[in-house]
């Protein structure tokens, strides 16, 4: 269960969360919906302690990890894998090692042992043959998926997506969607996935959030949300350019 | 006016506060969690190793214009038997340790910023941080192990290809009698020359990994932000070892 409540953050003089509660319910994948440059990916990254709020209060299963000592937060966030919008590949590290490290650092598993994990994870998101590469050797689409085996492979128990589809073509898309649901049903973890896919995302998430305004504008299931009757989810969700929502 | 100065204060204020922390911090983590032997090792060899041949070419003209210059000098007093212990001792007490120590600024002091203010602003860092890692075991510690064990031995190899350098000039060039000029040498230099240059060198190895480090980890925005930082890197160090190096001085001397 990871709680957030009356989070307030700014980035000098522009407010981006304003007084935020949210609840995230273990075992199940909730998903960020809301307008670009609204602060999705700072939400997210107020999650595992990346970002602190200017005021109010993150807790990850009952404990909070504001202002608490490093080696707190560090045991908190061992239940975590993140991936991040842009990906944030070690790019001095081929793919293989990079999806590797987490599994060197933190487990004793045996080279072979690792070396299976890898592989297994990588072929999960498609990937092969690609283990010797550099990121910056690698399409954007296959960077992302590197990104996904990495902040999977030790089965975390919470997981944060950050976009995990933007800029992969409908095919693998899809299998992206398809592997989630079916990792989740098999490992049960915490799922938040931010994410842009309307309507596939509905097909995915158990609960939708969507952000607007640095709130919650409305919480609820793929169906509460699809059948909404607020002005700006209905005018997100259906794309339409008139509405409260307005590009400036 | 006075709110700019208060301003600027401020910001000086906070930033050496930051520094400050930024080395304590880094000194408990070498303590603490000193890292791989692996990621130190890769750091001797990008610190240290490769820095070698840099280190041999302006050791040997430095000891090189060492050996005109004091002979020069010399020469003027009838003594230039004491070329030798002329050159050493400025050597090993001063030049070794500060060229060296810039030398390396400019080599992989200037790399380390760069490098670590990459990772931090394609969020490296913070991936790092996700995977309940400390940025610093990874990043900082091993280059700060590395620049204090790199530093004296590559100090050493100045001061030796240095003495060799003047001894090319004055002996072999200007006629210097050679067993004047390592007798004198020998005579001249007592250990605790020798010892003061190697604190002088270790440091600076310290410096380097300190303000290397910070600035990169630090680094404001884009390719612009990196840049900035690194050049400021160089320069800070560069001027801090010169400080450091008085301050050092005046209390060994
Ligand atoms: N480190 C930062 N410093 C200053 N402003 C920031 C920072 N990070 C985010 N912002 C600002 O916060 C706002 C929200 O950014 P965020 O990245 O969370 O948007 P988003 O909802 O994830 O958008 P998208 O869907 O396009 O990814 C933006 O206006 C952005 O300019
Ligand atoms: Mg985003």
């Amino acid at each position: 269960m990871i709680l957030l409540r009356n989070v307030h953050k700014s980035f000098g003089a522009q407010k981006v969360l304003d007084g935020l509660d949210l609840d995230i319910p273990d075992g199940k994948i909730t998903a960020i919906i809301g307008p670009s440059g609204e602060g999705k990916s700072v939400l997210l990254k107020h999650l595992i302690g990346l970002l602190q709020p200017d005021s109010g209060a993150v807790e990850v299963d009952g404990e909070s990890i504001l202002d608490v000592r490093r080696s707190e937060l560090n045991r908190i966030r061992e239940k975590f894998g993140m991936l991040f919008q842009n990906v944030a590949l070690f790019d001095s590290m081929t793919v293989f090692e990079n999806v590797a490290f987490p599994l060197q650092e933190k487990t004793s598993l045996s080279k072979d042992e690792i070396r299976g994990r890898v592989l297994s994870a990588l072929e999960d998101v498609g990937l092969k043959n690609i283990e010797n590469k550099f990121p910056d050797e690698l399409s954007g689409g296959m960077k992302k998926r590197v990104g996904l085996a990495r902040a999977v492979v030790l089965n975390p128990k919470i997981i944060l997506f950050d976009e995990p589809t933007t800029g992969l073509d409908p095919i693998i898309k899809r299998a992206i969607h398809q592997l989630i649901k079916d990792t989740h049903a098999k490992f049960g973890f915490t799922a938040v996935i931010v994410s842009h896919e309307i309507p596939e995302i509905f097909d995915v998430a158990q609960n939708v959030a969507m952000l607007f305004r640095g709130k919650i504008l409305q919480y609820g299931t793929p169906d509460e949300i699809i059948n909404s009757t607020d002005p700006a989810i209905r005018q997100f969700i259906s794309g339409s350019l008139d509405g409260p929502i307005q590009m400036v | 006016m006075v709110q700019a100065l208060g301003h600027t204060t401020i910001k000086m204020v906070r930033e050496m506060g930051r520094l400050g922390w930024f080395m304590l911090y880094s000194l408990y983590m070498i303590v603490r969690r000193p890292g791989s032997l692996v990621h130190v090792l890769k750091q001797i060899r990008f610190i240290g190793t490769k820095s070698l041949f840099v280190i041999v070419l302006t050791a040997g003209f430095t000891g090189m214009v060492l050996g005109l210059q004091g002979y020069y000098t010399l020469t003027k007093f009838g003594s230039e038997g004491m070329l030798g212990a002329a050159v050493a001792l400025s050597l090993i007490r001063e030049l070794g340790p500060v060229l060296a120590a810039l030398m390396v600024t400019g080599r992989a002091g200037s790399a380390i910023t760069a490098e670590i203010g990459i990772m931090r602003i394609t969020e490296q860092i913070d991936a790092l941080e996700t995977m309940a890692l400390d940025p610093f075991k990874y990043l900082v510690t091993p280059k700060f192990i590395a620049a204090m064990i790199s530093l004296p031995l590559l100090c050493a190899i100045f001061d030796v290809i240095g003495i060799y350098g003047g001894w090319l000039v004055g002996v072999k060039l200007l006629g210097v009698n050679p067993g004047a000029y390592f007798y004198e040498m020998e005579k001249a230099v007592v250990w605790r020359d020798v010892y003061s240059g190697m604190m002088k060198s270790l440091s600076f190895g310290v410096i380097i990994a300190w303000i290397g480090c910070y600035k990169g980890y630090y680094a404001g925005h884009g390719a612009e932000g990196v840049s900035k930082a690194t050049t400021e890197s160089v320069v800070l160090t560069s001027v801090i070892i010169l400080v450091w190096d008085y301050f050092l001085t005046s209390v060994l001397l």
